[in-house]
């Protein structure tokens, strides 16, 4: 077991890639080391990247640039069989014509353990995924997700798995399968302790796994944190937008000369502090719903619309063209026209040309 | 429930489809079974026979070793094709422009009509001036397919691989084509070999490819006429009378009509039956 490093991680499909060319990189650069024993979430759009970075660690890609390390180990050259890795993939993987007990048994009869271990440890296995009952039946007649389990298992069953990748592993799982699926992993990396790294578009199933989740967005990280660092504070507007629901407000703004924020001709104070390089840069304010009050003076709004979603309202709200979202608790009044609202100060931020203003 | 009155003219929809199958199958078919139980000699008088030439089909000891004579080919060319069919498409290019070259090559012997390939290869193993039948002769070799049993069977053999392995070829690739990569990346995590790969995840995901193949190649190579008659006409002697061409000497060289009308429907149960155990062999254990 060990930590995963990546170092000026470059990737690219093409046989002759540009330096100078965005378009022609899958991956433009990724620093980033995850500890071991960690649960980790890729998160990001289809074609960020995400699935190019778990093959990069996996070794079924090898990177145009850059090293991936296990620990102080160099495994960019090796291959996928010689490393210690699992990775659970978007359809499952079973053999079809072998019974689910060696279906387990494969990867380690393939690596030469002996026949009593092998039983040993498609056993335990087999108890922890719930498997037991049809370790004697054909793996084909499973449902997608018992072969889902049996991937997994494929790759818990080797007691030299550094860390498991999974690669969106629900999306051909039934939805009330799905949440007992996820509760299992979560279970799982809890009891065995491996590396888990997850990539998913789902941010609920990010957010929910992950101890620590990398948001990813045309080849390059733009944020890594906690799950309350990405809501709270996020880098990129990117992130403030794709993370949460309904996503992060985003305002045209100016600044001031005295370095205040101005949206509509009201100061509105924010957390970001130095204003030294966004001279000529693109402006905006991010404010979350949840973080959007009414009050007696601030932006005037009109009250386009209020949804009940339970516990909460969305509200609907508008400043000229300019759309606000607020999330009003139980017991909020709302005026049935306009208003006046404010953003609180320690959840607003400034953002320039997408990047948080610190 | 509401009365209506059925509208019975819909009927003549279906009468084109009932035309088609009618001319096309079950007229031919039943004036085949016409002249199996009749005898006639001539003069357009029809005499009924019952299961005479039934009885006589079965009895002949000519029916019979065309019979073997074919279940071996058969045989020989199923063993031959279908492994080397696999293992062809098994070394082809998975991408780039290796991948039509190969196609259009292993199209091409299935596109050449039969009597050519039959003519082709008639030439082809002529031991005076074809190129295959001189080599073997220069090399030291005794090869006279006109003369030796054992010749006429190498070439009409090698004849059918070259003509048909393609087409099992061309299945097994498109069934490989539709593995997805995902298999072939676990298996290298799992630590697969080579033939471990083939073994549990290319030979069962080509299973019903193969399935088609098999009873494809069964059908056409039992029932193979032209390349064989063109390339040997049966001969030498008998030694390569395979059924058709025994069917086709009776009912148009004889102009045996009963025996040629028996021998028809007999070939063609047996094909019925064969077909029908391959698939069942095949299929086996898959519903539940």
């Amino acid at each position: 077991m060990a930590t995963i490093r990546f170092e000026g991680l470059h990737h690219s499909y093409r046989p002759a890639p540009r330096d100078d060319a965005d378009a022609d990189w899958a991956l433009r650069g990724l620093d980033l080391e995850w500890g071991d024993g960690g649960a980790f979430a890729l998160l990001g759009p289809s074609g960020c990247g995400k699935t190019t970075l778990l093959n990069l660690i996996s070794g079924l890609l090898k990177p145009t640039r850059g090293r991936v390390l296990f620990g102080d180990d160099d495994v960019t050259r090796l291959e996928p069989g010689e490393r210690n890795i699992a990775q659970v993939f978007q359809f499952p993987v079973v053999y079809d014509t072998m019974t689910v007990f060696d279906n387990l048994a494969f990867p380690l009869r393939n690596r030469g353990v002996g026949e009593s271990e092998v039983a040993r440890r498609v056993g335990e296995i087999a108890a922890m995924l719930d498997l037991e009952p049809t370790l004697g039946e054909r793996a084909s007649g499973l449902t997608a997700d018992g072969k889902q389990k049996i991937s997994l298992g494929r790759g818990l069953v080797r007691s030299d798995v550094a860390a498991i990748l999974f690669d969106e592993p629900l999306t051909v799982i039934d939805p009330h399968l799905k949440w007992r699926l996820r509760s299992k992993l979560k279970e799982l990396h809890q009891r065995v302790g491996r590396t888990m790294i997850y990539v998913t578009h789902d941010q609920t199933e990010a957010l929910t796994f992950a101890e620590q989740v990398v948001v990813m967005l045309d080849g390059q990280i733009v944020q890594s944190g906690t799950p309350v660092e990405l809501f709270e504070r996020p880098h990129h507007t990117f992130v403030g937008h794709f993370i949460g629901s309904p996503g992060m407000n985003l305002l045209p703004c100016e600044v001031d000369s005295a370095g205040a924020a101005r949206f509509a001709g009201v100061a509105v104070p924010t957390a970001s502090r130095g204003a030294g390089s966004i001279r000529g840069k693109r402006l905006e304010l991010g404010v979350r719903p949840e973080f959007v009050r009414f009050s007696e003076t601030g932006i005037p709004v009109r009250v386009e619309r209020c949804s009940d979603i339970g516990r909460y309202r969305i509200v609907d709200l508008a400043h000229g063209e300019h759309k606000i979202k607020m999330l009003a608790a139980e017991g909020v009044a709302v005026p049935s026209e306009s208003g006046h609202v404010t953003f609180e100060r320690h959840r607003t931020q400034l953002y320039a040309d997408g990047w948080i203003v610190e | 429930m509401s009365s209506r009155t059925p509208n019975q003219k819909a009927w003549w929809l279906v009468l084109p489809v009932v035309l088609l199958v009618a001319f096309n199958a079950v007229i031919p078919l039943m004036a085949v079974v016409n002249y199996s139980v009749q005898e006639t000699f001539g003069n357009n008088e029809f005499f009924f026979e019952g299961v005479r030439w039934f009885e006589q089909v079965m009895q002949s000891s000519r029916f019979r070793e065309a019979l073997t004579r074919q279940m071996f080919f058969t045989a020989v060319v199923l063993v031959i094709q279908v492994p080397l069919g696999v293992a062809i498409a098994l070394a082809m290019p998975r991408r780039g422009i290796g991948v039509s070259i190969c196609l259009v090559l292993m199209a091409m012997p299935l596109l050449i009509p039969y009597n050519v390939v039959g003519a082709m290869w008639n030439i082809f193993a002529l031991p005076d001036i074809g190129l295959m039948g001189r080599g073997l002769n220069t090399l030291g070799f005794d090869f006279n397919y006109t003369r030796q049993p054992t010749a006429a069977w190498i070439t009409l053999v090698a004849m059918d691989v070259w003509h048909w392995t393609s087409l099992v070829v061309l299945l097994a690739y498109a069934g490989l084509s539709a593995i997805p990569d995902a298999y072939y990346q676990a298996a290298q995590i799992d630590g697969a070999s080579r033939w471990a790969i083939f073994r549990h995840i290319q030979l069962p995901k080509l299973k019903h490819v193969l399935l088609i193949a098999v009873l494809l190649r069964f059908m056409d190579s039992f029932m193979i006429y032209t390349e064989a008659v063109v390339l040997t006409g049966g001969g030498p002697g008998n030694a390569t009378t395979l059924l058709s061409i025994d069917l086709v000497k009776i009912a148009l060289g004889q102009f045996d009509l009963g025996p040629g009308a028996a021998m028809s429907l007999v070939y063609f149960l047996i094909i019925l039956l064969l077909s029908w155990l391959f698939y069942a062999v095949m299929t086996k254990g898959e519903e539940r």
